[in-house]
């Protein structure tokens, strides 16, 4: 997110301790078992309108169920989660926008039916919702197909599908799950960029969660590492680079480099010590 | 009506079927008249269809005894047999209070059954529909459970996350994924139900296709018997043609299902 960058350094350097009263999303002290397993702990961020934060961490550190407790898919052993003032998990379910890695598009629904899902569950009518649908299917670069169905689309495309069904609801608080990980890498720079323009003017809460460091210093305000076992945080890296709206060719530039290799010093730092 | 390429292909593939079955036909006529073989042990097919021609109203009467039987057993099946396993799948006691009956049931051979029914019953109506119930309700049940939990339960998340209750996921995730399951399960239903409406006629009744064999059979009218055979055979075709045209239909949306077959004598 390009974001106003004049607003990002004082932002990060208020929730680099992970506790911030006006944040939209607080994640504070959550730990998370399966089947007497610790997979999370003690792990706590914060997310402020209109901020971008990706999360970065080897395969395994929890990541993804981070998300899934966030979301309220998961109950968390311990800790709270608010988002938007909401606080328990069946408040928060239905209220954050939340993509998968896979897109779980349905395969009897086209393309539209498919993005408007959420505003159908919402009791929308289908009138509205697709009005709401056919306004963003542009910006999204699939109003071409819209009465297409899924497995006639590239895998792309299908995400960018999810994507619109993931936010045409408006929830303030958005979730990423590798959402070009299994794209090849000219389909996923492209998608990158996109979600930059797509997101630029949104004022949404966002959490990336990606294993691809480059992908999270160009696309966050912030990069969150987590080790695993059990996962939690080891640091937070606030990214500053110069002049963010050419961010996309910035990766040869001095302060991205070290940004890059100071992150990926730390991961590899955990794996060793694994 | 417009023959596109397609239609005339898909015709094109029922041609060896019917080169068959008309050289079977010829087989057996030609057989019956050189070996000599008496009418009231094997009609040749000639017969056979001058006696559908002949007895054709007599017939029509008793295919319709057999269809209407067979129709609202296998609707009321169908019914139940959906019922059932939307409960099995929403609820735990459910499965375990029902499934091991289900399949146990099933392990009891229907024809045993139906000379109770008739005695509990009756010969009307009531006792064949019931035994079209027994004996298609099994195949629908396991189809749509085993459809319903196909579901994976990150589609299920996905709903969630979109603040979906219980009652929309299975409206509009659990019942179009078994959708296919469904129509495989009404497949064998349909093929079933008939045999189960001649295995109810057979026992007690005084109409219906089953009972019409069985009166010819006791007369040693053969031609007659295959007549009716052959009708009853239609009849289920026609319905099992019928359920697969609805299945198309319904599907018209799903993913083509790739067929792949292994086919060692085309490599």
């Amino acid at each position: 997110m390009k974001v106003g960058s004049s607003k990002i350094p004082s932002k990060t350097a208020s929730t680099e301790s992970g506790l911030n009263s006006g944040a939209l999303l607080q994640v504070s002290e959550v730990g998370f078992d399966y089947a007497n397993l610790p997979i999370l702990d003690n792990v706590s961020i914060s997310v402020g309108r209109g901020e971008f934060i990706a999360i970065v961490g080897p395969s395994g550190c929890g990541k993804s169920t981070l998300l899934n407790v966030i979301s309220g898919v998961l109950q968390p052993r311990s800790g709270t989660i608010t988002s938007d003032g909401l606080v328990t998990r069946i408040e928060r379910l239905g209220s954050i926008s939340y993509l998968q890695q896979r897109d779980l598009l349905l395969p009897w629904r086209t393309v539209a039916e498919n993005s408007r899902l959420g505003l159908e569950l919402r009791g929308h009518k289908t009138l509205n919702s697709n009005k709401s649908v056919l306004e963003l299917a542009k910006q999204f670069g699939i109003a071409d197909v819209l009465g297409h169905m899924p497995w006639q689309l590239s895998g792309g495309m299908r995400q960018r599908v999810a994507l619109l069904r993931a936010v045409l609801p408006e929830n303030p608080v958005l979730l990423l799950d590798e959402p070009f990980g299994a794209l090849d890498a000219i389909s996923r720079r492209q998608l990158q960029r996109w979600l930059v323009e797509v997101l630029d003017t949104s004022e949404k809460a966002v959490i990336l969660v990606t294993h691809d460091v480059e992908e999270a210093i160009l696309l966050a305000d912030r990069v969150v590492v987590m080790a695993s076992n059990p996962g939690h945080i080891i640091s937070e890296v606030p990214v500053v680079l110069d002049d963010r709206s050419y961010k996309f060719d910035l990766v040869t530039d001095p302060e991205f480099l070290r940004l890059k290799s100071a992150i990926i010093k730390m991961l590899d730092t955990q794996e060793s010590v694994r | 009506m417009i023959m596109t390429p397609s239609v005339w292909f898909r015709l094109f593939e029922w041609i060896p079927a019917v080169i068959v079955m008309v050289a079977l036909l010829i087989l057996w006529e030609l057989l019956v008249h050189v070996m000599d073989i008496q009418s009231w042990l094997l009609p040749p097919p000639s017969v056979i269809a001058m006696e559908i021609c002949n007895s054709f109203d007599i017939l029509m009467k008793h295919t319709g005894v057999t269809v209407s039987e067979t129709v609202i057993g296998f609707l009321i099946s169908v019914l139940c047999a959906v019922g059932l396993a939307s409960g099995i799948v929403w609820s735990r006691t459910v499965e375990r209070a029902t499934y091991p009956i289900i399949i146990a049931s099933q392990t009891i051979p229907i024809i045993t059954i139906a000379p109770l029914l008739i005695i509990w019953v009756g010969t009307d109506i009531h006792s064949k529909v019931i035994v079209i119930v027994l004996f298609t309700f099994f195949p629908i049940v396991i189809n749509v459970v085993q459809g319903l939990r196909s579901v994976e339960q990150e589609m299920v998340d996905m709903f969630r996350t979109l603040g979906a209750s219980p009652f929309q996921i299975f409206l509009k995730l659990m019942i179009p994924s078994a959708l296919p399951g469904f129509f495989a399960g009404l497949k064998v239903a349909s093929v079933f139900s008939v045999v189960g409406a001649v295995i109810g006629e057979w026992f007690g009744s005084s109409a219906g296709l089953g009972w019409f064999i069985k009166i010819a059979g006791g007369q040693f009218q053969t031609a007659r018997i295959f007549a009716a055979i052959a009708v009853l055979s239609t009849v289920a075709i026609l319905f099992f043609l019928l359920i697969v045209f609805l299945e198309k239909w319904s599907l018209r949306k799903y993913p083509p299902t790739a067929e792949r077959v292994i086919r060692l004598g085309e490599s």
